[in-house]
Parts: C-alpha cells; structure tokens; sequence
C-alpha cells in the first residue's frame, strides 16, 4: 500500500513539474492525501487531469463573484487555491455558483479547509452530487462511487449559518434527562457542599 | 534574574548550528530513559555458521511490543558500498509494530533487503540497511575465534562493527505514516522509533559477531567482552540528504532548537548550584575530554575545529579551577558569559550541552516537546496584511535581507533530487544542467523576493488577495508566518550561497540524535557513531545517565 506521505510527496513533486509553483504544489499534495484519506478518489482524478493538463486549455478563476461563468472549464487547482485565498470575501456571498469546472474533485480539499477556517460547515453540489464539509472533520456525501469525474457543468455552493439542527423543544427534552443524573440537595448541603462562604464579603 | 533566549538571528547560523554537540536532549539518550523499563528479548536467531539468516528482537509493555527483523546476507567486497546509491548490504533491518508472523517474515525477507525497491507495510515503522566496517568486523571475529579479546586500541579508532547508510521511516516506501502512531506515549520524543532500530541493530552485531567467532572455531572462541561492547556503537554514513529535511520541517526545528534553548536559559537562572549538581557538571566535563581528544577524522575543517575545541576546553578548565568560585551566585550565567567572551563556538556549545548534565528537572519535561504537528500551521493566515508580513519579514529575516543575490557567489548552488535515487543533491547553477527543477530550497532568496514583491504594496491589503497574482511566492509566505510563531524555525543563513558547508546542517540534526564524533569526509557528507558507550539492552534496568561520557574510547 501507498502510504499517504508518499502521496503527498508524489504529488506535490507531479503538480510543480505541470508548471505550478511550489506553494500551490504544497496545497494540492496536502490536498489529495486529505482525499484519500476521506476515502476519496484523488490520486485517479489527478492523474487524470494531469493526462490531459494543458495550461491554455483551462481558465483560472481569479476573482470570484456570486456567478462564475466560463465557456473554457475552469482549472480545479487554482479554482480551489483562490476560493481558499478569498473565502472571507466568499463567504460574504453566501452562496455562489460555478459554471463548467474540470475536474471538481479536486476542488472538494480547498472547501473542506475553507470549512475550517471560516468555521463555517459548507454545502457543495456537483451537478447531482451532494456533498456537506463539516470544518475539515468529515465529509458527508451521496457521492460513493470512487470514480473520475472529469467535468461538473454546474456547482452550487453555500456557507451555512452556524445554526443547531435541533429544536429548542428536542434539547430541554434531552437536558431533562440529563438532570437524573443531579442530586437533590438537602438545607445542609446548600450549605455546605459547594465550600466556599456565605458571603463573599471578608 | 531574568535571562532572555538567545537570539536567532545569532544562534540560526549555519557555522553556529554546525557546531552544536549531542546533549541530554539528544534523542538517543531520551530513547534510552524511556524504554529503560520495556522488557527486552531475542525472539528468533537464525543464522548460519556465517552469520547469514534472519533475527528478531522486541521491546515489550503491556499489550505494546517493537520487533527489530534483521536479514543478514553475504555480499562480496565488490558490493559493499556506504553510498546510498549500494544495492546491496551485510544487513538490512526493519522495525515491525507488534509481534511478526511467519508470514509476516516471509513478506519481509522479500523485501527488507531490497531496501528502496522493496515495499514495507502500514505494520513496519522504521526501515534500514548497514555495512560492516570490515577490517574491525574481521578482526574481531579472528580474535574471538582463537579465545582471545579484540584489541581495543584498533577498536577505538572506528567505534563500531557496523554502519547503517540510511534510516527511513514516516511513510517511506509504504512504511506507516506518522499519524497512525503519533499518539503514542512512547514514542512523543522525535525518531525515537529510528533511534530504537539503531540500538537494536547494535546488538543484533555483537550477537552475529559471536555467533560467527564461535562456528569458526567451537572449541576455542570466546564471546566478546560486554564492556568492550558497551564501548561499541553503531556508525553512520549520512550525506546531503539529511541537509534539507532541516529546512522542510521548521516547526520541528523550532521545537529542537527551543527545546535547548529554553534549558540553557533555565540553568542561567540558577542562583545556586548544589554541590551535587556542581560535581555532576565538572565530572562530565572533565571525562567527556576523552571523546574529544579520542575524535579521529582525516577531514582537516574538523581537525582544525577539534584543535579549536581541545584549546578552548583546556582554557575553559583552566578558568574553572583558578579564577572561578561556584559559590557565584548564577554560576552557570557567569560561566556562560565568560564561554562567550573567551572561546570558539565549538566550545560554547559544548559547555551548553555539559551544563545540561545535572538538570534532569530541567530537561526531562522539555523532552517531550520536541515533537510537532506542522500540518496545523499549513494553512495561510489569509486575511492577515501586506503591513503585517512586512513587519515580520523586518523583524525576523533581516539578516537574510541583507544579502545581495544579484551576485554571483550568493546564488551559486541549486538544491534537487536526483533522477537515479530520488535524493536531494546540490550542484553549481552556472556550470551543471537543472537548476530549472531546483527545489524550494533557497528560502533566504525566496524571501528577499517576497519583501521586494510586496515593497510596492498597499499596507492594507490582505494576504488573500496579494497570493492571487504571486503564487510563485506562495511557499515562502507559508514560511513567514509560521516563523513569526516559531521564532528558531528558520535558518538565518543562505543556503545557496559559494560559501555554505552543507555538512553544517548535517552536524546540526545528528547532534540532536546524539551522535559524536563527527568525521566529515567532504564538504557533502560525514560518518558518526551513535550509542558508544550506550548501556546494552540487558543493562537497562539500571544505567549510569551520563554514559556518553563513560566511553573508554
């Protein structure tokens, strides 16, 4: 078995040697262990791309806006690097929208740590994939296949809100169980269990 | 009082990191003291009357146990090379986490020896290979054979049977990652599983030594004398592809360099030293001695070093014995003062490192932090500012600022791996092909472009959006900012530059390991020895700490 650093060794070294700097060729090694490690197809997907990588055949994303559109796809890579570089900005947004990306797998480790250091979870759609980062701690998906996937012609993308996904009723239902686990306590031990005064005025 | 740590932008010099020497921090040594109370056993020998088979032997506690499978094999002299570029080997080693089946053996015995072009599993933690230094190993075989002890005088000149030409480990060639494990107690102090594997080889040569002498002869041969075993180690061949693992791995080297850092202050500090702690510290010093003047090395930038460092150590004792009183209050802040004024580096960091020797209180907890996670500073901190990355650019790498690498002799070298080995090398960029696929290895460069690339930029742009237009710079921006947290992450040298001795960064990490005499045999790499004087596995319940210093050679 590969282990995941060499695979993050390997690929950083493939991604410098397609004409990437060092810095993104740290992001994208870092990245495809982290899908691989997730159980995702990342070392199949990015031999893929490189296979068929050509500079001028992709556009970049430089500047995002609520609605990125592009007749060329876009390169996942830096589609990935500057959603990472400018998810303050992003996240303002709400929700965005990408049209034609190559690859998207490749994107997914960007939003992932995105979710991470915007402390925020993400909801990413990938044509008819699904998948919900959870602050680079896991990532919930319909998505199980393993296989390449070599274009999405449309990608929706939402920052939630950091709201409970319970209702208030749910947590008093579960806080008073909870409570069994409290003793009862006597006038003595009013006074005396918690050690400190009566007063906290000597 | 109060004493400040010292400066990295004095300390993080290459010539001042290569004189650094092996301390109670030293890996080695923390290995020790932690496996003191496994329970060790010699679980499988199996070799013929030339001492070629196979071998385990485990350190055990509780559910946990490490098996060290040795695979000796007969190779001619022909093949028999200490450079990594050797297809072949005396020995090859790995160390298997738990205890190995017979399938697991036979898995191993295909591979282990093959080394590189082998394929380890996610059981197998460390790997390695080693050579015997021949005209030791042969005489002491002879000399056993025939009832009679080795000499030890020729013995002291080499220091060892056996040396190892690589030590790999965290997921190379399939062996398991570093996170599978690093939660471990045991293993928090860093290469403690590679320093495992390195006394565990140890012993496995003094067993093969015997095994031979006594088929060679039956009825005259003796076993090697246990002392003189203790007086042996492990040496070790390492070149320039240690050099740049300094460099990829800061906050390790941060954590390292902290580490003693933080010690050296704290024994500063002391107002009063017991007499016990006294005698400790002047005990080691005056027996350490024998490691120096016993250093041999043809190489004559060591010699001239060593010369150095012998001068500098009789003048230091002199001081001690005539013009200093430890009654002082803040002894060791005196003493380091006048190592400051008076003697080389060489010598003021083997003070620093003898002045460790007392302080277990001190040193014992900093063990444990030497160890880091860097994938936790990985991500950069976007929306920093341009003003903020100057300010740290300013404050941290002005030494590195100064350098002008529009000349030539600043820029000569490049930093890349080689096709046949996948190792790092360095060679000349204005007279060898490739520096195109140079390495992200010149950070002092990297980062006077970074400061000249952000010169023209507004204060108050983020980092965010100054990356979308200079991912070229990318990595060196990582760099800083881990920097900013990590104040000895970075070396404070150019490691391009004519005038770089890349075995100054090979010196650094191997004092660390706790490795002594340094035998440098070009500029690109050296031999050491590793355990010399080093309790055997049997003695481990009860050991002298400060046996580095107890060698007879």
């Amino acid at each position: 078995m590969i282990s995941f650093s060499e695979i993050e060794t390997t690929v950083k070294r493939a991604t410098k040697s397609m004409g990437f700097s060092w810095g993104i060729a740290e992001e994208v090694g870092k990245n495809t262990r982290l899908l691989e490690m997730f159980g995702l197809p990342g070392i199949k997907n990015i031999n893929q791309y490189f296979k068929i990588y050509n500079k001028d055949s992709f556009e970049n994303i430089n500047i995002y806006s609520r609605s990125n559109i592009s007749k060329k796809f876009y390169c996942p890579i830096i589609a990935g690097v500057n959603f990472f570089d400018q998810s303050s900005s992003i996240s303002e947004l709400k929700q965005i929208e990408i049209n034609n990306l190559a690859f998207p797998l490749l994107f997914i480790p960007f939003v992932s740590r995105t979710s991470e250091i915007a402390g925020k979870r993400i909801f990413l759609k990938v044509d008819n994939k699904e998948f919900l980062f959870n602050y680079n701690q896991s990532i919930y998906s319909n998505y199980l296949s393993g296989d390449i996937v070599e274009k999405s012609e449309k990608i929706n993308l939402q920052f939630l809100e950091n709201t409970n996904s319970f209702s208030e009723n749910e947590w008093s239902e579960l806080y008073k169980i909870s409570e069994d686990t409290f003793v009862e306590e006597t006038e003595e031990l009013k006074q005396k269990g918690a050690g400190a005064g009566l007063t906290d005025n000597d | 009082m109060n004493i400040e740590l010292r400066d990295p932008k004095y300390l993080m010099k290459l010539s001042k990191l290569g004189s650094f020497h092996q301390s109670k921090l030293s890996f080695l040594r923390s290995f020790l003291n932690e496996f003191k109370d496994w329970e060790y056993k010699k679980d499988l020998f199996e070799l013929n009357e030339k001492g070629h088979g196979r071998a385990v032997y485990s350190f055990s506690k509780k559910n946990r146990t490490y098996s060290l499978v040795c695979f000796a094999n007969e190779i001619s002299d022909e093949e028999r090379s200490d450079r990594v570029i050797a297809t072949k080997w005396d020995a090859a080693f790995t160390l298997h986490d738990g205890v190995p089946t017979k399938g697991d053996l036979d898995r191993l015995a295909r591979n282990v020896p093959k080394q590189e072009v082998g394929r380890l599993s996610y059981k197998e933690l460390t790997l390695s290979r080693a050579n015997k230094s021949l005209r030791i190993f042969n005489h002491v075989v002879e000399s056993l054979s025939k009832g009679n002890q080795p000499n030890t005088e020729l013995l002291s000149k080499v220091g060892y049977l056996y040396r190892t030409t690589a030590v790999y480990g965290s997921g190379k060639f399939g062996l398991a990652d570093r996170f599978r494990i690093k939660n471990r107690e045991e293993i928090y102090g860093p290469f403690r599983l590679e320093m495992m594997l390195v006394y565990l080889v140890r012993q496995f040569t003094f067993d093969q030594v015997n095994h031979i002498a006594r088929h060679k002869n039956p009825n005259t041969a003796v076993e090697l004398d246990p002392n003189i075993c203790r007086n042996l180690g492990i040496g070790n061949s390492t070149g320039l592809g240690m050099a740049p693992f300094i460099v990829n791995h800061p906050i390790l080297l941060n954590n390292w360099i902290l580490a003693r850092e933080t010690a050296l202050k704290k024994i500063r500090e002391i107002e009063k030293a017991s007499e016990q702690e006294l005698n400790i510290f002047k005990n080691c010093l005056v027996k350490s001695l024998i490691n120096v003047t016993n250093w041999n090395t043809d190489s004559e930038f060591q010699n001239k070093k060593i010369k150095k460092l012998t001068e500098d150590l009789e003048k230091f004792i002199k001081f001690l014995n005539q013009d200093f009183s430890f009654e002082n209050t803040f002894p060791f802040n005196k003493i380091y003062m006048w190592a400051e004024e008076n003697v080389s580096d060489e010598c003021i960091e083997y003070i620093v490192s003898m002045m460790m020797e007392p302080y277990d209180e001190i040193i014992s907890p900093l063990v444990n932090k030497m160890s880091s996670d860097e994938d936790q500073h990985f991500n950069i901190p976007i929306d920093r500012t341009i003003e903020e990355l100057r300010n740290i650019l300013e404050s941290k790498y002005s030494e590195i600022l100064k350098i002008d690498f529009k000349k030539k002799e600043n820029n000569q070298n490049f930093w890349f791996i080689s096709k046949n080995k996948e190792e790092p090398r360095m060679a000349n960029r204005y007279e060898m092909d490739g520096s195109i696929l140079e390495q992200p290895l010149a950070i002092a460069r990297d980062i006077k472009k970074l400061y000249e690339a952000i010169f023209t930029q507004k204060n108050s742009l983020k980092i965010g959006k100054f990356l979308t237009n200079n991912n070229d710079l990318r990595h060196v921006v990582r760099r800083a900012f881990i920097t900013e947290k990590f104040p000895y992450a970075e070396i404070q040298d150019n490691t391009i530059g004519s005038k770089l001795m890349p075995i100054d960064m090979l010196r650094l990490k191997l004092s660390f390991f706790g490795a002594i005499k340094f035998d440098p045999r070009s500029d690109k790499w050296l031999r050491i020895c590793m355990f010399q004087g080093a309790p055997l596995p049997t003695d481990l319940k009860s050991f002298d700490n400060h046996w580095v210093y107890s060698s007879l050679n």
